[in-house]
């Protein structure tokens, strides 16, 4: 007996033992609008990302099709191949591919190294090029689907089914000596519960032909696409999802042993409701002539709100330990606090509960996300049903003393000095401690020597640092150096938005050599990073990454020996020059520093950008895209509808006081410094901000941009002006954020954080947009929806001080004290120059119409000098400021 | 004379060895390169070591004798690079039809005069079709993985043209060797294949991969096992490891073959791998002494050397070989 041997860069042989093997189906331009959208935009990226996410997911093999009108099937079958053959984790496995055009899968079978599957040749053009096409895939070295189809069409019963078969059957292995092992048939999985009678047979033809193909056509194989049978109930999931696994499960007991399946469309067979099943086996399995109507009636019960509840509290009826398994997979806080007091009943001490039945309900959880099942808000909300059941514990376990527990390992966790963003790090806790590290989170602004004492009192195995702002870049260098010096020897884990494994690489992982420092891309990688750096592998694991970073660090070298800048004085004499005129400067209508004392936080809604929350979540699409997301829609839709929840109540109850200073001057420029007036009769100088200028080498006529191009010289004789705004959303969060803490609530404390930093962003356009209308008045008669605004269409910019366009952290006193915004707006600057509350947004407003926004990107040593030397600021220490852009 | 396929079941065979570090010996010049066939060609050609098969084919016919001396029951043609890819190197896509044909006749003539003189020990002509200097299925271009150096069926133009040439000129059968790339190695047995059936004939398939780093894959990332599933769609003739690694380290990835192959299993590993100053160190008893590990083990049907082995080592292999059966083959399972 010879086996189906497949191959990616791995190999996998099918035999009579082997498990059912998946085969995922989302790379499939006629299956997946999402996907069809990807290739259509031409973005590969993402579409390669969802084929990774399947393997990851546990997809054997993926199908691969491009069968669409609007796009060149052949061209992006190749591309993608192509693109697939240099992503090890994903060529890993064999590909399947999948066309009804010959053309497609010839250029297809030219692409893979490996031994792929054709989906799908067949007798429906006839014997002759039937014979052609399989002998060319033999030549090409794949196995074969072969659909039940011949010159006279589909078959649609079981006679037909085995009839076309077996003499396709016949054909393969004594005409082209096809290996029966490589033939794979597809015996056409059709709807059940059409409304036809004729269509009530199609499952149960589908098991018995299945049946009598393994019995009769000796090595061959039965595969299906699967969400085929459920085609009348689209838009119910529930009822699809329970179809598709009882198809899979009397399919597999009939022989059915490889399938295109989705993942994220299965119900696990035992976990089907009992009345569904029955209902869904009866149309399945023909058993009884009114199954149809009975289930489409039934079906509707699923999709309503009111039947759902009652069927979804029948798990209360199972024993103890599943109601925890459940109520974490789930995420349901609602009886925690029974059933971990039922659950204390049955064992002697109570630690033995977290021992028990929460680990191994967390460790489903952790299954399910790590296999990509699980995404990561239903983690955290996993994570907070076993902080309160452990709550609940604690009291027991303390009164006895002798628990103790049986933590994984303890990871400090800490953002760093300076900065107090603190979202990311409070998600890479939540999800350790769902993955049984002890946390010891000693919240933000942490001093290095805080880190340091709290990880050798603690014996802390690890420490993670976060940061949000580019200061803390250099704050975690300093906390490196420091552990070096305090002889640690333990990993160093680094994440944060503007943390980078190049930074890290290159600039943190050399002054800590005691230890290892890693950086944490997202927070989803850090439960393998951890285990990782505390298990058998550690030093395998530390070698690679020391690896990886020298050779990072060693095309950063080369990188940036090749990019070429102008010396400060050339990229100077490249400057913007714009007209300045009364067509481009317009009087504002009000100057001065104005307040708005509290904003009332209804009128924001409007202007949030949702996508960066989804992002705050670690969910990546665009909004409203993202609600509809094959993949994370689901948790997306729901994450967005508990958000509306909380929006409205804080909106509704007051929770926030949102403030801001902002107002307008008269300026002018001199080189890159922009002087600021009291009044335009220039009397006295308010304040100078101090501009950077790019020294990239351009192309011909591209300039090097400061933003003082953007404001008339002081020699033009022009009188022109310039806006400064601070506003916040944060006033009040403190004591809703320490609430929820107090109640093992981190989804909600993470919630409030996240909206409380939307509505900052929406009031900061909100008030950009009052200022061209109104109060500058440049634009009074634009009209701009929400869509437009966050893809910046309007004119003028609004620059914040630490973003790309002026990189320079310490710019933001002299704004503040223009404005007085810390009397004014309550926002003040903690030492590291980031804002508190941290839900707060500061800038200035351009108004010429050719203002736009760019990024500094690097610079040279002689313009820090010459920034240091007019600002009369120590060289070494602007240095320090503008490490991540200087050269 | 006995069929190959018989043959190999009864002893273990012996290939030759290396080609190359022989003609290094003879310090050949431009001028030697050109000799009779090139005298007028605007390019360089010294390095262009197939193209002796035309020009020096003297020296070629030594080689071939001294390792049918030494023992050699297959000979491997002067051709591994004889494909209009390799070729366009040196702006001589046009000889590679002549050099594949000459370079079979002089292996096919030296190897018949032995058979002449011996019958039991029939000799055998493979004709060697290297990995051409492009990859199917690896960018050279860092920064767009998508791009390709070179397309499948570019490939198998110039595969068929090799095999062609190999074919008129007398080789018993093809040798597809130092596969890094899996893509190529089936884009030369799809040329292959299309020659058998035009000419209705059966060519004998050799494969041999080489896995180039103690990950155990080959430089396209498949695993020993992943490269024998994706070759195993025709009835090889053999499948095996050459170059890159010594006998040593190329032992484990013998196992897996030995464990699943349903063809024989071939070896030809370099004389250990090469200093410094890129020169191989091994001796023959040294590499001996490593081979014989895995005679005794019953891994192997095929045995000879890549870079650096010689007549000496070949003898050595021979010798040793001669003292153990060969690997049992076992066409019906294929796990």
């Amino acid at each position: 007996m010879r086996f189906l041997r497949l191959s990616g860069l791995e190999a996998i042989t099918i035999t009579p033992e082997s498990n059912f093997i998946n085969i995922g189906e989302r790379t499939n331009v006629t299956g997946s609008r999402a996907f069809l959208r990807m290739i259509k935009d031409n973005d590969y990226e993402a579409a390669l990302s969802v084929a990774r996410e399947q393997v990851e997911g546990g997809a054997q093999i993926i199908d691969i099709n491009m069968d669409e009108g609007m796009i060149d099937g052949k061209e992006a079958m190749v591309k993608f191949l192509n693109l697939i053959a240099s992503e090890p984790d994903i060529s890993s496995v064999p590909i399947m591919i999948d066309s009804s055009k010959w053309e497609i899968i010839e250029a297809g079978l030219q692409c893979i190294q490996g031994k792929g599957i054709v989906n799908s040749i067949s007798l429906k053009e006839g014997e002759e090029n039937f014979i052609r096409q399989a002998k060319l895939i033999r030549r090409y070295g794949a196995a074969s689907v072969v659909m039940a189809f011949d010159e006279k069409g589909q078959a649609d019963s079981y006679e037909r089914r085995i009839e076309i078969c077996e003499r396709s059957y016949r054909i393969l292995v004594d005409v082209v000596k096809f290996a029966p092992e490589d033939i794979i048939f597809d015996p056409n999985i059709f709807p059940v519960a059409t409304g036809m009678e004729e269509h009530n047979n199609n499952a149960l033809d589908f098991f018995h032909a299945t049946k009598w193909i393994r019995e009769n056509l000796s090595g061959t194989h039965v595969s299906g696409g699967v969400s085929n049978v459920s085609f009348s109930f689209r838009g119910n999931n529930p009822v699809r999802e329970a179809m598709h696994s009882a198809f899979l499960f009397h399919g597999i007991k009939h022989g059915m042993d490889m399938g295109i399946v989705n993942p994220s469309m299965l119900e696990v067979y035992d976990n089907i409701d009992k009345v569904l099943l029955e209902y869904v086996e009866d149309v399945l399995l023909n058993r009884r002539p009114d199954a149809t109507e009975r289930l489409l009636e039934f079906a509707e019960s699923f999709k309503g709100d009111d039947k759902k509840k009652e069927v979804s509290l029948e798990w209360r009826n199972a024993p103890v330990n599943e109601r925890l398994a459940h109520a974490l997979v789930k995420g349901i806080v609602n009886y925690i606090d029974e059933d971990t007091e039922e659950c204390r009943n049955q064992f002697e001490h109570p630690i033995q509960v977290i021992e028990g039945p929460l680990m191994a309900g967390m460790s489903i959880v952790g299954d399910l996300f790590g296999s990509g099942k699980m995404f990561l808000p239903q983690v955290v909300k996993s994570a907070r049903v076993m902080k309160k059941a452990v709550a609940y514990l604690l009291p027991f376990i303390d009164a006895e003393k002798d628990g103790a527990s049986s933590s994984a390992g303890k990871v400090i966790m800490a953002t760093v000095k300076g900065d107090v963003h603190d979202i990311g790090k409070n998600i890479v806790s939540v999800v350790l401690s769902c993955n049984n590290y002890e946390i010891v989170d000693l919240g933000v602004m942490v001093p290095a020597e805080k880190i340091i004492r709290t990880a050798i009192e603690e014996q802390a195995q690890i420490i993670g640092l976060s940061g949000l702002i580019t200061p803390s870049l250099d704050e975690m260098v300093h906390v490196a150096k420091e552990m070096e010096r305090a002889n640690l020897s333990i990993p160093l884990l680094i994440g944060g938005a503007t943390t980078s494994k190049v930074h890290t690489a290159v600039k943190i992982e050399q002054n800590y050599q005691k230890g290892q420092t890693v950086h944490v891309s997202d927070a989803s990688r850090s439960v393998t990073v951890v285990e990782q750096l505390l298990g058998q592998k550690k030093e395998q694991f530390v070698k690679g990454v020391q690896a990886d970073y020298a050779r990072v660090r060693e095309h950063h070298e080369k990188h940036r020996s090749a990019k070429q800048l102008l010396s400060y004085a050339d990229a100077l004499k490249n400057k913007l020059v714009l007209e300045f005129n009364d067509q481009t400067i317009k009087k504002p209508n009000q100057t001065g520093v104005q307040v708005i004392e509290q904003q009332n936080l209804s009128e924001l809604i409007p202007y949030i950008d949702w996508t960066p929350f989804f992002q705050t979540w670690e969910l990546h699409g665009k909004f409203p895209r993202i609600l509809n997301d094959e993949i994370v829609g689901k948790e997306a839709t729901k994450l967005y509808e508990d958000a509306q929840v909380m929006l409205k109540q804080l909106v509704d109850e007051k929770w926030l006081t949102a403030k801001a200073a902002y107002g307008i001057f008269p300026a002018n420029s001199i080189r890159d410094d922009i002087e600021i007036y009291s009044d335009e009769q220039r009397t006295s100088v308010l304040g100078i901000q101090h501009t950077l200028r790019q020294q990239t080498k351009k192309t011909v006529g591209q300039p090097n941009l400061s933003l003082a191009d953007f404001i008339a010289p002081k020699d033009s004789g022009m009188t022109d002006y310039i806006g400064a705004f601070v506003v916040t959303a944060g006033h009040g969060i403190d004591g809703h954020v320490k609430r929820f803490e107090a109640d093992h609530d981190d989804y909600n404390s993470i919630m409030i954080k996240a909206l409380a930093d939307r509505l900052a962003e929406a009031f900061a356009e909100f008030l950009h947009e009052k200022m061209r209308k109104k109060t500058w008045g440049y634009a009074s008669d634009e009209v701009l929806g929400n869509d437009a605004l966050i893809a910046e269409q309007y004119k003028g910019i609004r620059p914040a001080p630490g973003y790309p366009a002026c990189p320079d952290h310490t710019e933001k006193p002299n704004l503040f004290k223009l404005l007085n915004a810390e009397a004014l707006s309550g926002v003040s600057l903690t030492e590291t120059l980031a804002m508190w509350p941290a839900a707060s947004v500061s800038g200035w407003y351009f108004a010429h119409p050719d203002s736009k926004y760019f990024g500094l990107g690097k610079i040279t040593i002689d313009q820090v000098e010459s920034l240091a030397g007019r600002k009369k600021i120590d060289t070494e220490q602007m240095k320090r400021w503008l490490s991540s852009n200087l050269e | 004379m006995k069929d190959i396929r018989q043959l190999i079941n009864e002893r273990i065979l012996i290939l030759d060895g290396a080609m190359g570090t022989m003609i290094q010996h003879y310090n050949l010049k431009e001028e030697d390169f050109r000799k009779g066939w090139f005298e007028d060609h605007p390019h360089k050609l010294k390095g262009d070591n197939d193209i002796l098969v035309l020009t020096q084919p003297d020296i070629i016919e030594e080689i071939h004798t001294q390792y049918l001396e030494a023992g050699s029951d297959i000979i491997e043609t002067n051709t591994f690079g004889a494909t209009s890819v390799a070729q366009a190197d040196y702006y001589l896509e046009k000889a590679v039809y002549d050099i594949n044909y000459h370079g079979a006749k002089i292996a096919r003539k030296v190897c018949d005069e032995f058979t002449a003189k011996n019958p039991d020990k029939p000799r055998f002509v493979a004709g060697s079709m290297g990995p051409t200097t492009k990859l199917a299925s690896m960018s050279p271009d860092l920064n767009d993985p998508g791009f390709r150096a070179i397309n499948f069926n570019e490939l198998v133009i110039a595969f068929k043209e090799q095999a062609t040439g190999l074919i008129d000129g007398g080789a018993d059968f093809l040798l597809v060797e130092t596969i890094t790339d899996t893509l190529n190695a089936k884009a030369a047995m799809f040329a292959i294949d299309e020659l058998s059936e035009e000419r209705s004939i059966q060519i004998p398939i050799m494969i041999s991969g080489t896995i180039t780093d103690q990950s155990g894959r080959m430089l396209t990332g498949q695993t020993t096992e992943a490269f024998l599933v994706s070759v195993s769609h025709m009835p090889l003739l053999s499948i095996g490891l050459n170059c890159a690694l010594g006998a040593d380290a190329m032992r484990p990835y013998l196992q897996i073959l030995a464990n699943q192959a349903p063809f024989a299993v071939s070896a030809h590993p370099n004389a250990g791998l090469p200093n410094e100053f890129g020169q191989y160190d091994e001796t023959p008893d040294m590499m001996g002494t490593q081979i014989e590990d895995f005679l005794r083990e019953g891994l192997i049907n095929i045995i000879g050397g890549c870079c650096g082995t010689t007549p000496g080592h070949i003898r050595k292999m021979a010798e040793i070989a001669s003292k153990y059966s060969p690997r049992k083959i076992s066409e019906t399972t294929n796990a």
